[in-house]
């Protein structure tokens, strides 16, 4: 090989390597980016069973229920539709009643959410973002001044 | 002394203008006073912002509650060190941090730059000068840590209580020192872009700034890392949190740019390639800031979000990357290209460890943008966590780990893979012992687990085998050898280091994520529980009245076998009244590299309480790990050619080899 052949095989090589990074990134974003829904939004998607997203909303005042041990199940609601959520582990140090919260998981076969993992806010002036955004898009947010 | 902070903040402003003007054009005219302003500005700039950030700190420590950050961040009842801390607790004061450790280093450079060419040393001030500027202009217009409160309340608002914590002295300042400390290499690659010229000396000078950034960023996010662990009560060590991924983007480039420095210093190549990287990973620097500081993303590093602070640095931000990256585009031509080589070398090496790196940055930016990116353009709401970067990080970084014991071992110019494979069958031969032994001996170990368990002494023997080559262990006379040994270059020694410190914290990584044990369950006092072989008795709560917080401690003893308490382990429930806000201690006891890990749920009622329990085997070592790379930087900085002071060339030498390019 003569010495130009030499680094152009070494350039094809790195655009290989980049084009096949390349092509698993967006693979793995098409595949592995779970979306954000609030319950009334569930109306109009389109999910595969099993499909893993985030689910947000309040929780719903006299919803939680303690089951054997750690099971917990309560309801997630955005004031329009709920969602009722099932959860095996120990809660953040913030989940309230009527307190904005992310769970994230995917449907069972009986309509219930099964959620992995619960976030709540981790300061009293924090809501989840997107929480925040879709209630006051809702018109349903009050501004909790101190 | 708070309205002398803030006059001290002004000053340094017009300080900085000055730094960034004079030096930038007494090296334009060749005026050798006008850039020996450059030092002396730059010098009293950081004694200004020293000065004000003492007062802020005065301020805090004295519970001044008629400066308004003081009274929304601290309370009178905040134990003292909370009430230090506290000072770079909250936006304003960590922006002040910021640009006091901006300071710190440009007046690092002005103090130890002497063997500097005069037009750099006055160039790399005026750049620093520059972002120094852009920095306190935003404290001052956006986030001044000094507005006074009138009138005066009697009580603050509390630290936020997650941040009470003696994390707070560590992981802030450590992570700022090394974000910011690769502003000086941003500095210098800007000013080479300026003088047009860039040579083999240059990587010289860069590096030990890089190494020193590079050591302090991966102490910031190892303790960051550790303070989540313990202190979140969620027992992982890392989230793929956004905030996370910005400091580790920098990090990923700042560990190729430390790579591609060597190439230049050494072989004159990678020349542009080199000064991109430096640009690049001060960008992302920037961009954590902004990410992190902007309240683009929630997360316990957003203090308060305010729209014109997201703007004002969106734009500062802009102007530094879009502008560093303009001037590359133009004067990257006009540079000289650096040699070639062959692909099979220790330059060949170290170009694909820069391939890999800077492709596992670009990865982890992408996956950190694309939620932003797709929530600006479409309105759709994403998260992208865990499983992405597993499958994305995850098959760029085993590779990478793969060669990394070759790279040291590769001859320069022209390497024999062949030669160094044979070097390397001791090390190859017992990682594959490692996966054996740990596939089959240790209960419930996958494949995975075990490749990785190999991976991990494959990068730790590799290390010792460079070391033990080079003194030439085997082949002299023992006390030759040890002499060898022992004059090797310092930068043998770190590079050593930094990659057995890197194999350690693989074995952390994989000892965690595969032998993990994890029990949730409902205890009630006197009840006993085994864990991997551990037997816990759960003794009651005790409810204690903090300084500012009061908590219900779960008492947990340890048994040994023959049912006699070993250890007491406490675990507890805080609750902090002033921002009405519960957080959780973990209880953690640590056996030999592993450890023990209780946080507490719920109380039932009856005395019981569920409790979560994790094991988890080899846990330090990811931390552990961690120091040693620090460490390999450490030493390496200690090498003869870096250390400050060392003649770097004659001037008569330099006048000849460093021709001006027009």
């Amino acid at each position: 090989m003569t010495r130009k052949q030499k680094r152009l095989s070494v350039i094809a090589g790195a655009l290989a390597f980049l084009g096949a990074a390349t092509a698993l990134t967006f693979y793995a974003l098409g595949q592995k980016a779970s979306y954000f829904y609030m319950p009334a939004d569930l109306q109009t998607a389109t999910l595969q069973p099993g499909q893993r997203i985030r689910l947000g909303g309040l929780v719903e005042g006299g919803s939680i229920v303690r089951g054997q041990g750690t099971q917990v199940e309560f309801s997630v609601t955005d004031s329009e539709k709920t969602v009722k959520v099932r959860y095996t582990g120990i809660l953040p140090d913030l989940f309230r009643e009527g307190q904005g919260v992310i769970t994230e998981g995917s449907f069972g076969p009986d309509n219930e959410f099964i959620a992995d993992s619960v976030l709540a806010k981790h300061d009293e002036n924090y809501m989840p973002k997107e929480v925040a955004d879709s209630l006051k898009a809702k018109g349903v947010w009050q501004e909790t001044t101190q | 002394m708070v309205e002398t902070g803030h006059f001290a903040l002004i000053l340094a402003l017009v300080l900085s203008l000055v730094q960034s003007l004079v030096p930038l054009y007494g090296a334009h005219k060749g005026d050798a006073r006008l850039m020996a302003v450059g030092g002396p500005v730059t010098v009293t700039g950081f004694a200004m912002i020293a000065l004000s950030f003492a007062a802020l700190t005065v301020a805090y420590v004295q519970s001044d509650f008629s400066v308004t950050n003081v009274w929304e961040n601290s309370h009178s009842l905040q134990p003292l060190i909370y009430k230090f801390t506290g000072t770079w607790g909250n936006h304003e004061g960590s922006m002040l941090l910021w640009v006091l450790i901006l300071s710190f280093f440009g007046a690092l450079v002005a103090a130890f730059g002497g063997n500097l060419p005069a037009t750099l040393r006055a160039n790399v001030l005026a750049v620093q000068g520059w972002i120094g500027t852009a920095f306190l202009l935003f404290i001052l217009i956006t986030s001044n840590p000094f507005a006074r409160l009138v009138p005066a309340p009697i009580e603050g608002k509390d630290l936020n209580p997650i941040l009470q914590d003696i994390g707070l002295a560590v992981h802030p300042p450590l992570l700022y020192l090394g974000y910011v400390g690769f502003s000086v290499c941003f500095s210098f690659a800007v000013a080479a872009l300026i003088e047009g010229r860039i040579d083999a000396a240059w990587a010289r000078w860069v590096r030990p700034w890089t190494l020193a950034a590079w050591v302090f960023l991966t102490g910031g996010i190892a303790m960051g890392s550790y303070w989540a662990y313990y202190e979140l009560g969620w027992g992982g060590f890392w989230f793929w949190d956004p905030v996370e991924n910005a400091s580790f983007m920098p990090w990923l480039s700042g560990t190729a740019l430390l790579h591609s420095a060597i190439v230049m210093e050494k072989r004159s190549a990678l020349k542009i390639w080199t000064l991109l990287l430096a640009i690049l990973t001060f960008s992302l620097s920037l961009l954590g800031t902004f990410l992190v500081r902007s309240g683009v993303l929630t997360s316990v590093h957003s203090f308060a979000s305010d729209p014109s602070r997201g703007v004002f640095i969106l734009c500062i931000l802009t102007l530094f990357i879009g502008g560093s990256l303009a001037l590359f585009a133009l004067r990257a031509s006009s540079l000289t290209a650096g040699g070639i080589f062959h692909p099979i070398s220790r330059e060949g090496a170290l170009v694909l460890n820069n391939l890999f790196l800077t492709t596992a940055t670009a990865t982890v930016l992408i996956g950190t943008l694309y939620p932003l990116i797709v929530e600006a353009m479409f309105g759709d709401k994403i998260s992208v966590g865990e499983p992405f970067f597993n499958l994305t990080f995850g098959p760029l970084m085993i590779p990478l780990l793969v060669v990394v014991p070759f790279g040291p071992l590769l001859a320069w110019k022209r390497g024999d893979v062949f030669a160094v494979a044979q070097r390397l069958m001791f090390a190859f031969g017992a990682a594959l012992l490692a996966v054996l032994v740990t596939y089959l001996f240790i209960d419930g170990a996958s494949v995975f687990a075990a490749l990785g368990a190999g991976l991990a002494a494959w990068l730790v023997l590799g290390a010792l085998t460079d070391l033990a080559l080079k003194a030439g262990i085997g082949n002299v006379a023992p006390d030759v050898a040890l002499r060898r040994f022992l004059g090797l270059p310092r930068s043998v020694f770190g590079t050593a280091i930094a990659h057995l410190g890197l194999g350690l914290t693989l074995l952390g990584i994989v000892g965690v994520l595969s032998f993990e044990k994890e029990a949730i369950l409902v205890m009630k006092p006197g009840q006993v529980m085994e864990i991997s072989g551990h037997s816990l008795r759960f003794d009651g709560l005790t409810p204690v009245r903090g300084p500012n917080f009061t908590e219900e401690q779960g008492n947990f003893s340890l048994l040994d076998a023959g049912g006699q308490p070993s250890a007491v382990i406490m675990s507890s429930k805080r609750f902090y009244p002033v921002r009405q806000m519960p957080t959780t201690e973990a209880g953690i006891k640590t056996m030999w590299l592993s450890q023990l890990y209780i946080s507490l749920g719920d109380e039932a009622g009856d005395g019981s309480v569920v409790v979560r329990v994790w094991w988890k085997p080899l846990v330090t070592l990811i931390w552990g790990g961690s120091l040693v790379m620090m460490l390999g930087g450490f030493v390496s900085l200690l090498d003869r050619r870096l250390r400050v002071g060392a003649p770097a060339r004659r001037k008569s030498a330099q006048a000849k080899t460093s021709p001006v390019t027009p």
